[in-house]
C-alpha cells in the first residue's frame, strides 16, 4: 500500500514522458516494414516478390533468348539444353517468355495502382468534401460499379484497339470507384472530427484543411486497397489476355502464354501451368502483403473487405 | 444501512491480484482485499484507470481470457472459492449466485432479440420451468423493475426501449433469480441525472428486498454518498483505503483519498453575477432546425428555438441541460459550425449570422471541445497544432512559435512541449494543450462544449480553475456548456437552463441553483447526486449555509 | 414497408440509367468508325453510308442515346449486327448454361464458406483457423482457370470421373448435366468460397467482442450458446451483403469459366461479341448483367430486415 498517494497524481501530470526522436520513430517507416516482416507467410511473400521485380528488370541477363523469336521447327519440345522448360506452339521458348512475362505483369500492375488512386482520391476528395460534387459523380460511380469490371475492361480493350495503355486504362477504371468511395468516406467520417471543427475554427483554409488534416487519414487505407488493386490487376490482365482481349498477341505476357496454351493444353498441359503458377504466386504474394499490411494499417479496412 | 454486525458475508476478496497476460512487470490490480455482507453496498471508486471495472470482472469470472488473469488470492462466494471452480459450476453461479450490470444499457443488450426472450433466456438456462411459467416470472420482473405496459416490452427489441428502460431490462435480467450478489459496474454513467437517479433507487429497492449483497464500482462520489454503506477507494491497481461511507467522506486518512474527495465540486454556487461590463456575446432569437421539410411531410426537428441570453466581459455563463436539450447546438451556433436557422449571434456588436466570411469572428470566439483524444490532429505536433490559427492569420512563425510558448505556460505545460504528439499526453494534458490552442488567439470569448465532463475528477478540478485562471488574467469571457449541475456550480456567474430545445430559466447562478423557480431546474437539482453534501469540506452542505 | 420497397426500387433507376449512358459511351466515344468495324475495312463508302444511315450512326449523339433508351424501355435491344437474330432470343438462348452454373457455384460456395468462417472465428488464432485463412488467400490468388484446368487435368483427364467440357441441357438426361456442371462449378467457387469465409470470420469475430456477448456469458450462457444464440444472427447483416456482392461478381467469373469449359452461356456470347464488334449484343448483354447486380443489392437490402429488427421500413 503506498503511503503518500498524493504524489501520484502530480506523477501523472508530469512529463516524464518518453524522448521526442523515439516516439517519432515509433510511427515511422522502418517500425512499418520490421512489424510487416514479423511473420514467416510475410517474409516469405517479400522474398517471392522481391524475386519476381528482379526477374523482371534483369530478364536480359537471365539466360534468356528473344521471347518473340518464332522457330517452327522446335514447336512443343521438351526440356532441353538450348530451351530449359521447353518450347511453345510456335517454337518460342517458353524459359524466356515467363522470364519477360513478369515485366508486363507488374508494369500493369503498378501502372493500374498510380491510375486508379490518383483518379479516385480526386473524386473521392471531390465527392466527400464538396456536396454539390457528390450526387453527380457518385451517381455516375455507382453506375460504374454496377457493370462487371472484366467485361466493362473487355469490352474498352476490344474496341480501342488492344496496346499495354488501353488495358491498363482498362483496368483501372473499374477500379477508380472502390478508391473514389473510401477516400469519400474516410473524408466525410473526418469532417465533423473535433480537431477538423477545430481546425476551420482557427480560419485554416479549405486547401490547407483537405491536405493536413483529412488526406493524411487515406494514406493508410489506400496503402492496403492498393496493394490488392495491384493483385487484382495482374489477375485481371492475365484473364483479359487468356480472353483473347488483352496486350497485343505477340507481347510476351502470362495470360497471352495461356491463351497460346489453350488449344494444347490436353497435349502439355505445361503450356498453361507456367505461366499459371507465375501468375498464382505473384498475386498470392502480394495478398500475403496485403493482409498484413492490412492488419498493421487499418484493422478496420478487413470489414470492407 | 440493512446490515446488522451478525449479517452472512457473501463475497470476501481475499488478496487478489490480476494480471496482463503474458505475465507483465505491472499487475493491473495488486493484492486487494474487502468483503460484501448480505444487504449491504459496497462501492468501489477510483479514476480511470483503478483497477475497478477490473476487479468486478475478476469476480464475475469475465476477464478477457486471452489479455488478463488473477495471479494471486482467493475470491469466495458463500464461502467457495469461484476461482477454483470449473467452467461449468462458473456458468451455474453466474446469474443464479452472482450478477451483473453494465455501464452501457445501449449495447449490453442484443439488438437482434426481444428484451423478454433475454430475460427469459436466463430462466431457460438456469431452471426447468415451463415457457408458461417463464413467461409468468420474466412479466412479474418486469412489473419489479417498474416498466411500464409490460406485455408491449417483452415484446420490444432494445432499440425500442430509452437507456433508462434498457437499464431496467439488465437489472430485470441480472436479479430475476434472486442472486446473492450484484455487480453493477457504472450502471448509471452513461444515463442523464433524472434517470439516474430512479436507476439508483430501483437498485435500492430491490436490494432491500431481496437482502442482495451489492458491489457498486463508480468513479462518482455524488452517487457514493447516496448510496454506499462502505466504501473502497482504488488508485491504479492499489486499494488505498476502506471504510464507512461517513468515515471516507468527513475523515479520510490517505493523502489520495482526502484529494479525491475534495475535487468533486459540490452543488453549492460560488460565484456571483458580474455587473457593468460590456457585452461580449449576444443571442437573439436563435433558432436552430435540423432536416428539410419535405413536402407533404415534416421531418424536421426544432433542436434549438427562442434562445435569448447575454454573455458579458469577463463573465462564465453556463449552459446547463440534459442530453437532447439542445445546448450544444447552441454552442455550434455561436461559433457557426452550425447554421442557424433563424435569429442573431452578436458577437462584439456585430451580428455574425449573415457574414459569408467568418475570418474575423473566428479570431474573437473559440472553441474548446470536449473529447480531448479527438481533438488535436494525432499527425501533427503540438506546436504546428497551436501555431496553426496564427500563422493563418498572418503572424510570422518566429513569433508564433514564442507566443505559443508563453501560452503554453499559461497552461501550466513548458513550452519544450511543442515538438511533442498528442499521443504523448495524458487527457487532462491535452485538455490543456487544447486550452491553449483557443486562448493562444486571444480571443473575447471561449466557448467551452462539456471540456470537462471527459476527465477524472482531479483533473477535471484541475482544469476548473485553470479557466477560472485564465479568465482571470486575460478578462475572456466563457460560454461553458456542461450536463453537471455541480461542476455549473463551481464556474458559472450565470447560467441558462435548457430543455429540449428551449431556454426554461435563465439568471444568476446562486439564484437559480439555490433557489430554481422552474419546476425541471427543480426536477434537475433534485436528482442531482449529493445535492447537500460539501465534498471540497468534508461536511454537509447545510454546514456552509451555517457558517 | 411498402413504401420502403418501392422508395428502393425507384433508387435503382438512376443507377441503371447512368449504367446504360456509361455502356452507350464506351462504344460510341471510343475511337473508330463503329460503321467500319461492321462494314470490315473493304467496305466502300456507298455501303459505309448506308450503313450508318440504317443504324442510325448519323445523327447527333444525343439524339442516338435517347432513341436507344427509348428502344430498351419499350424492351426492343435490337439485332444483333453480325448473325441478324433478335438480341433478346440470343440472349434467351445462352440464359440456361449460366444461370445454371451460377446458381450450383453459389450454393455451393455459401454451403462450404458459411461453417469454415464460423469455425475460424471460433478457433480464432489457433491452426485451424490459419489454415482456413491460408486456404482462403490461396483460393483468390489462383485464377479460375488455372484452377479449372487443373481439375480438367487430374478428374477429368487422369481419373475420368467427368468429361471434360461441354454442356448438355437437362432436358438431356439429369445426369448428363449435372456432370457437366460440377468440375466447373467447383472451379468457379474457389474464390468465393476464399472470400465469403473471410467475411464470415472478420464478422463473426468482430460480434464476439460486442458487450451484448458479455452480457450473455454473465448469464452463464455456454460458449456453444453464446455462438448459436447471439453471434451468428448479429453477423448476417454483412454476411449476406458479401453473399450478395459474391453472387454479383459471379459474373466475370462466368465469362472466364464458361470459355475453359467450353460452356455456350452468356459469358461467352458477350466475348463473341467482343471479338465480333457487335455492338447490340455487348450492350443489351452488359445492360442485362448489370440490371442483375442492381437486383441483387436491393434484395440484399431488403433482406437486412429480416435479420435486424433496428431496421425496418
Amino acid at each position: 500500500m503506498t503511503t503518500d498517494s498524493g504524489n501520484t497524481m502530480k506523477a501523472e501530470e508530469a512529463l516524464d514522458l518518453p524522448d521526442m526522436e523515439e516516439a517519432q520513430n515509433a510511427s515511422g517507416f522502418g517500425q512499418l516494414i520490421r512489424g510487416i516482416l514479423s511473420t514467416w507467410p510475410a517474409r516469405i511473400s517479400a522474398v517471392v516478390l522481391l524475386l519476381i521485380i528482379l526477374m523482371a528488370v534483369f530478364a536480359p541477363y537471365l539466360g534468356t533468348v528473344d521471347p518473340v523469336r518464332l522457330d517452327p521447327s522446335q514447336r512443343l519440345q521438351g526440356s532441353t539444353a538450348a530451351h530449359w522448360l521447353g518450347t511453345d506452339s510456335f517454337g518460342r521458348d517458353l524459359y524466356s517468355r515467363v522470364v519477360y512475362g513478369a515485366r508486363i505483369s507488374l508494369a500493369v500492375g503498378a501502372g493500374t495502382v498510380v491510375v486508379a488512386l490518383l483518379a479516385g482520391v480526386f473524386f473521392g476528395v471531390l465527392t466527400g468534401y464538396f456536396r454539390w460534387a457528390d450526387i453527380v459523380i457518385m451517381r455516375f460511380m455507382d453506375g460504374l460499379m454496377a457493370i462487371p469490371g472484366i467485361l466493362l475492361a473487355i469490352a474498352l480493350v476490344a474496341i480501342s484497339g488492344a496496346t499495354l495503355t488501353t488495358v491498363l486504362i482498362a483496368i483501372s477504371i473499374p477500379e477508380v470507384p472502390r478508391v473514389a468511395r473510401m477516400v469519400r468516406s474516410v473524408i466525410m467520417g473526418v469532417r465533423n472530427e473535433p480537431y477538423v471543427e477545430a481546425a476551420s475554427v482557427l480560419g485554416t483554409s479549405t486547401i490547407k484543411m483537405i491536405t493536413r488534416h483529412m488526406l493524411p487519414n487515406t494514406i493508410a487505407p489506400l496503402i492496403v486497397q492498393g496493394t490488392y488493386i495491384f493483385a487484382s490487376a495482374i489477375m485481371t490482365e492475365s484473364i483479359l489476355s487468356f480472353l483473347g482481349a488483352g496486350v497485343p498477341p505477340e507481347t510476351p505476357s502470362w495470360g497471352n502464354m495461356m491463351a497460346d496454351g489453350r488449344l494444347y493444353f490436353l497435349v502439355k498441359p505445361e503450356l498453361i501451368l507456367y505461366p499459371g503458377v507465375m501468375v498464382s504466386l505473384t498475386v498470392l504474394s502480394v495478398n500475403m502483403l496485403g493482409d498484413v499490411l492490412r492488419d498493421r494499417l487499418d484493422p478496420r479496412m478487413a470489414k470492407r473487405i | 444501512m440493512t446490515t446488522t454486525p451478525d449479517s452472512q458475508v457473501v463475497l470476501s476478496v481475499e488478496d487478489v491480484t490480476v494480471d496482463t497476460r503474458p505475465k507483465g512487470q505491472k499487475p493491473i490490480v495488486r493484492n486487494i482485499s474487502f468483503d460484501v455482507k448480505e444487504g449491504e453496498t459496497v462501492c468501489i471508486v477510483g479514476e480511470s484507470g483503478s483497477g475497478k471495472s477490473v476487479t468486478s470482472m475478476a469476480v464475475m469470472g469475465l476477464l478477457p481470457k486471452d489479455a488478463l488473469q488473477v495471479t494471486g488470492g482467493r475470491i469466495m462466494l458463500d464461502g467457495e472459492d469461484i476461482l477454483k471452480v470449473t467452467p461449468a459450476r462458473m456458468r451455474e453461479l453466474r446469474a443464479a449466485s452472482v450478477a451483473m450490470v453494465f455501464q452501457e444499457p445501449m449495447t449490453a443488450l442484443n439488438p437482434v432479440k426481444t428484451v423478454g426472450d433475454q430475460i427469459d433466456e436466463v430462466l431457460r438456462l438456469h431452471t426447468k420451468d415451463s415457457p408458461a411459467e417463464r413467461r409468468k416470472k420474466v412479466l412479474s420482473m418486469l412489473d419489479r423493475v417498474h416498466l411500464p405496459d409490460i406485455e408491449r416490452v417483452y415484446k420490444s427489441y432494445p432499440h425500442e426501449l430509452s437507456g433508462g428502460q434498457r437499464q431496467r431490462i439488465v437489472i430485470a435480467m441480472a436479479l430475476i433469480l434472486r442472486p446473492r450478489l450484484l455487480l453493477a459496474d457504472e450502471p448509471t454513467t452513461a444515463l442523464d441525472v433524472t434517470t439516474q437517479k430512479q436507476i439508483l433507487y430501483l437498485i435500492k429497492e430491490l436490494q432491500e428486498q431481496e437482502k442482495t449483497a451489492v458491489v457498486f464500482v463508480t468513479h462518482d462520489f455524488g452517487v457514493v454518498s447516496e448510496i454506499a454503506d462502505r466504501i473502497v477507494v482504488m488508485n491504479r491497481g492499489d486499494l488505498v483505503e476502506t471504510g464507512t461511507r461517513d468515515e471516507i467522506l468527513t475523515a479520510p486518512k490517505k493523502d489520495y483519498t482526502r484529494m479525491l474527495v475534495s475535487s468533486v465540486p459540490s452543488l453549492i454556487p460560488r460565484r456571483e453575477p458580474i455587473a457593468a461590463q460590456p457585452k461580449v456575446l449576444d443571442v437573439i432569437s436563435l433558432q436552430k432546425r435540423y432536416g428539410k421539410k419535405g413536402l407533404l411531410s415534416d421531418n424536421t426537428v426544432l433542436a434549438a428555438q427562442d434562445i435569448n441570453f447575454t454573455v458579458h466581459k469577463g463573465e462564465i455563463t453556463g449552459i446547463i441541460g440534459e442530453s437532447g436539450s439542445g445546448k450544444s447546438t447552441v454552442a455550434r451556433c455561436v461559433m457557426r459550425l452550425t447554421d442557424p436557422t433563424e435569429g442573431s449571434v452578436v458577437v462584439n456588436g456585430r451580428d455574425i449570422v449573415p457574414m459569408n466570411n467568418l475570418r474575423d469572428v473566428r479570431k474573437q470566439v473559440q472553441y474548446i471541445f470536449q473529447d480531448p483524444y479527438r481533438s488535436l490532429n494525432p499527425r501533427r505536433t503540438i506546436g504546428q497544432s497551436l501555431m496553426e490559427g496564427l500563422i493563418n492569420y498572418g503572424m510570422d512563425e518566429a513569433e508564433a512559435k514564442k507566443r505559443v510558448g508563453e501560452t503554453l505556460e499559461l497552461v501550466n505545460m513548458p513550452a519544450s512541449v511543442m515538438n511533442r504528439y498528442p499521443h504523448q499526453f495524458s487527457g487532462g494534458q491535452r485538455q490543456r494543450v487544447a486550452i491553449a490552442r483557443a486562448v493562444v488567439m486571444k480571443p473575447d470569448l471561449l466557448i467551452a462544449d462539456e471540456a470537462v465532463s471527459a476527465l477524472d475528477v482531479t483533473v477535471q478540478a484541475q482544469v476548473l480553475k485553470l479557466l477560472e485562471d485564465i479568465r482571470d488574467n486575460t478578462g475572456v469571457s466563457i460560454l461553458f456548456i456542461t450536463h453537471d449541475l455541480r461542476v455549473a456550480a463551481q464556474i458559472c456567474n450565470t447560467v441558462v437552463v435548457m430543455q429540449k430545445g428551449k431556454i426554461v430559466e435563465h439568471g444568476a447562478a446562486r439564484d437559480i441553483l439555490a433557489n430554481p423557480q422552474h419546476a425541471y431546474t427543480r426536477a434537475l437539482i433534485d436528482a442531482a447526486p449529493a445535492p447537500d453534501w460539501d465534498f471540497q469540506n468534508f461536511r454537509p452542505a447545510t454546514a456552509a449555509v451555517a457558517v | 414497408m411498402l413504401s420502403f420497397v418501392v422508395k428502393r426500387v425507384l433508387s435503382a433507376v438512376p443507377v441503371l440509367f447512368m449504367v446504360a449512358v456509361i455502356v452507350f459511351m464506351v462504344l460510341r466515344l471510343s475511337p473508330g468508325d463503329p460503321a467500319v468495324m461492321i462494314a470490315g475495312p473493304n467496305a466502300t463508302s456507298e455501303q459505309l453510308a448506308d450503313l450508318r444511315e440504317s443504324m442510325g450512326l448519323n445523327r447527333p449523339l444525343l439524339e442516338q442515346l435517347v432513341i436507344w433508351l427509348g428502344d430498351i424501355g419499350r424492351g426492343d435491344f435490337g439485332t444483333s449486327l453480325v448473325s441478324g437474330k433478335p438480341v433478346t432470343e440470343l440472349v434467351m438462348d445462352r440464359l440456361w448454361p449460366t444461370l445454371a452454373l451460377s446458381t450450383t457455384t453459389i450454393i455451393l460456395a455459401v454451403a462450404v464458406a458459411l461453417p469454415l468462417g464460423v469455425i475460424a472465428a471460433w478457433q480464432q488464432g489457433k491452426w485451424l483457423d490459419r489454415l482456413v485463412m491460408a486456404g482462403s488467400v490461396v483460393g483468390f490468388s489462383v485464377p479460375v482457370f488455372i484452377i479449372g484446368y487443373v481439375m480438367i487435368l487430374i478428374f477429368a483427364r487422369k481419373l475420368g470421373w467427368f468429361p471434360v467440357q461441354g454442356y448438355k441441357p437437362i432436358a438431356d438426361g439429369f445426369g448428363e448435366f449435372a456432370s457437366r456442371l460440377v468440375l466447373p462449378s467447383i472451379a468457379l467457387s474457389f474464390p468465393y468460397i476464399a472470400l465469403i469465409a473471410r467475411i464470415v470470420r472478420t464478422n463473426v469475430i468482430e460480434v464476439m467482442g460486442e458487450d451484448y456477448i458479455r452480457t450473455a456469458r454473465a448469464k452463464g450462457q455456454t460458449e456453444r450458446g453464446v455462438m448459436t444464440e447471439h453471434a451468428l444472427r448479429n453477423a448476417a447483416v454483412p454476411i449476406v451483403t458479401i453473399i450478395g456482392v459474391s453472387i454479383a461478381m459471379l459474373i466475370s467469373g462466368v465469362v472466364v469459366t464458361e470459355s475453359v469449359f467450353n460452356i455456350p452461356g452468356l459469358g461467352r456470347l458477350v466475348l463473341e461479341a467482343v471479338l465480333a464488334r457487335d455492338y447490340t449484343v455487348i450492350q443489351a448483354v452488359i445492360l442485362l448483367f448489370s440490371t442483375i447486380y442492381v437486383f441483387i443489392n436491393l434484395s440484399v437490402d431488403l433482406l437486412y430486415g429480416l435479420f435486424d429488427p433496428r431496421i425496418r421500413y
